[in-house]
């Protein structure tokens, strides 16, 4: 690739959210406002290798954007009041506007309306996390496709009909206020968590971590938390992510190999990040969050930030957390979490006990995690036989090539290997 | 990925004391702040408080700052996470910062080290390197 094509890209990283939510609010449709986005890409593609990328690129785009606009609205007749209010706007502006203006003035309002279209409940989740990627993350189809594992052609569907269904529905372009803020703000983070763990545990593919991804969701948490400044539960989400994105390096071994929590190297442990989170979960608390499901997770998650040793970790306070946790996420999967604490901070017998009250729920039919929990209760209870038997099975239920071998590995030879305490997910 | 852009002065200032310059300057952060990229940063005061050791011949020598010899001096740096080589060379050309210099280096993660490296290490076969990492944690 050029030099010029990939500062273009990364143009296009920084600027197309803030471009794509000010034509937003501009053409009221957020399709409509992606296409014209995506004209001035074409128009820089155009000119930019011959004159040179310009000073101030986002006002560029913007310029191309508004160009095109007036010439679709002109053609297509989009309608007469549209095609008025965006004359007004655009009237003496074609030449050279000043566009610092417009462009700093409210767009952060327009970003955070961005955010909560895309997440929109009336599109299906795949659909969700493609459009937050393509239009918060400034990811390509390509680039949504390879993150998982779809085709290129599957992803660009998916956002034609995603924006379709958005102009179908006629979504306003605006912040949830009143009794839907709740519900609109939580698909919002669970959207970004969803992101988010497919790099931390992917769910196909052989690799067992893809940081890129995760990466891509902690830019886009703290883009929403610099957005949403007095909303605890964002802080919380971004302190979770923070925190567990800061054990990246430690979590894979030499050979690509999962290394659980309790045998990481925590000296490799990235303490910038660390520092993040734990300033991140101190916002979420000091706002009166300390009790959201985010921020309870994030508290777990700086139990173990805080344990110098794995042998330092307060088991008695992660299970009191997962108790809070459950109060507010009823999930059996969560539940299992609490159980492996329990396993530890109050015996294998103990944990054993937890694991069999929820072990016959519906929804950890098939699950992975509750033979490979449970098989390494058995293990440490002296029961290798059962404990094996328990690992072969979880090994047969996940997808996830490096997770298969290390539970194979427990299968046959029964080690003496902690399990990680597991994240938890919002389901 | 992350990069280091690491600001070099030159003429441009030699501390915190032209109120403008430190505006945009903050205005500049917050945009990356804002954006998400950014993880750290911090401002070094001038050479003249500082002081270096050197090695010659293997003895640590003490000279005490300005280091009048040397045109290119360290004024302080960002460190930020983002997805290329080229999305940090655009964030650092926004700078607003005079006549300076921005140099970008990437961040070596731990993957990228040879193989055998990591696993030496995965065994635990540094402890001098652990031990200090070990007090560097716990400052």
């Amino acid at each position: 690739m050029s030099d010029v094509r990939s500062a273009i890209d990364a143009v296009w990283r920084i600027e197309s959210p803030r471009l794509i939510a000010g034509l937003a609010r501009m053409v009221r449709d957020v399709g409509v406002a992606e296409d014209l986005a995506q004209d001035a890409l074409v128009a820089a593609l155009e000119s930019w290798p011959e004159s040179g990328v310009p000073r101030n690129p986002g006002a560029w785009l913007m310029t191309a954007a508004k160009r095109r606009a007036i010439d679709r609205f002109r053609r297509q007749e989009l309608g007469e009041r549209k095609h008025e209010e965006l004359g007004r706007e655009l009237r003496g502006d074609v030449v050279m506007p000043d566009f610092d203006a417009n462009m700093d003035d409210d767009i952060g309002d327009d970003l955070l309306r961005l955010v909560f279209i895309a997440c929109h409940p009336v599109l299906s989740q795949p659909a969700r996390v493609a459009l937050t990627l393509r239009l918060l993350g400034g990811l390509t189809t390509t680039e949504i496709g390879r993150a998982f594992f779809v085709p290129e052609a599957t992803v660009a569907q998916r956002i034609v009909r995603a924006k379709r269904t958005l102009s179908a529905a006629r979504v306003p372009f605006e912040v949830p206020q009143g009794a839907d803020r709740a519900a609109r703000l939580a698909s919002v983070l669970e959207v970004l968590y969803l992101i988010f763990n497919e790099g931390y545990c992917a769910t196909a593919g052989d690799d067992w971590l893809r940081p890129a991804l995760c990466e891509d969701a902690l830019r886009m948490g703290r883009v929403v938390a610099e957005l949403m400044p007095d909303d605890a539960e964002v802080h919380g989400l971004v302190a979770l992510m923070e925190i567990q994105a800061s054990r990246t390096s430690a979590r894979v071994g030499p050979g690509g190999d999962p290394v659980l929590l309790l045998d990481q190297d925590r000296s490799r442990w990235n303490h910038v990040l660390v520092r993040r989170g734990l300033a991140a979960l101190g916002r979420a608390e000091r706002l009166g969050g300390a009790l959201g499901p985010y921020a309870l997770q994030a508290s777990i998650a700086a139990c173990h930030a805080r344990a110098k040793t794995a042998e330092e970790t307060d088991w008695v306070r992660i299970v009191a957390l997962y108790d809070a946790l459950l109060e507010v996420l009823p999930s059996p999967v969560v539940a299992l979490n609490r159980a492996v604490a329990v396993g530890i901070g109050y015996g294998p017998a103990a944990g054993l006990e937890a694991v069999e009250e929820i072990s016959g729920h519906p929804a950890l039919e098939g699950y992975y995690l509750l033979p490979s929990v449970r098989g390494d209760l058995l293990v440490k209870l002296g029961r290798d036989g059962e404990g094996r038997a328990e690992f072969a099975r979880a090994a047969s239920l996940t997808n996830n090539a490096r997770e298969r071998k290390l539970l194979l590995s427990r299968a046959n030879v029964s080690d003496d290997v902690d399990f990680e305490t597991r994240r938890t997910s919002s389901q | 990925m992350r990069f280091m852009l690491l600001m070099l002065p030159g003429e441009y200032a030699t501390g915190p004391d032209d109120v403008e310059a430190m505006r945009a300057m903050g205005r500049f952060n917050e945009e990356m702040q804002k954006a998400g990229v950014l993880l750290d940063l911090n401002g070094l005061h001038p050479t003249a408080e500082g002081a270096r050791v050197s090695f010659k011949g293997g003895k640590p020598t003490v000279t005490d700052g300005p280091f009048a010899e040397t045109k290119e001096v360290l004024g302080g740096y960002w460190v930020i996470q983002v997805k290329s080589r080229a999305e940090a060379i655009e964030w650092a050309s926004r700078c607003p910062g005079g006549e300076c210099t921005i140099e970008i280096r990437q961040v070596y993660e731990f993957s990228e080290f040879p193989a055998e490296f990591q696993e030496l290490a995965a065994r635990g076969e540094f402890p001098e390197m652990k031990a200090r990492r070990e007090r560097l944690s716990e400052s």
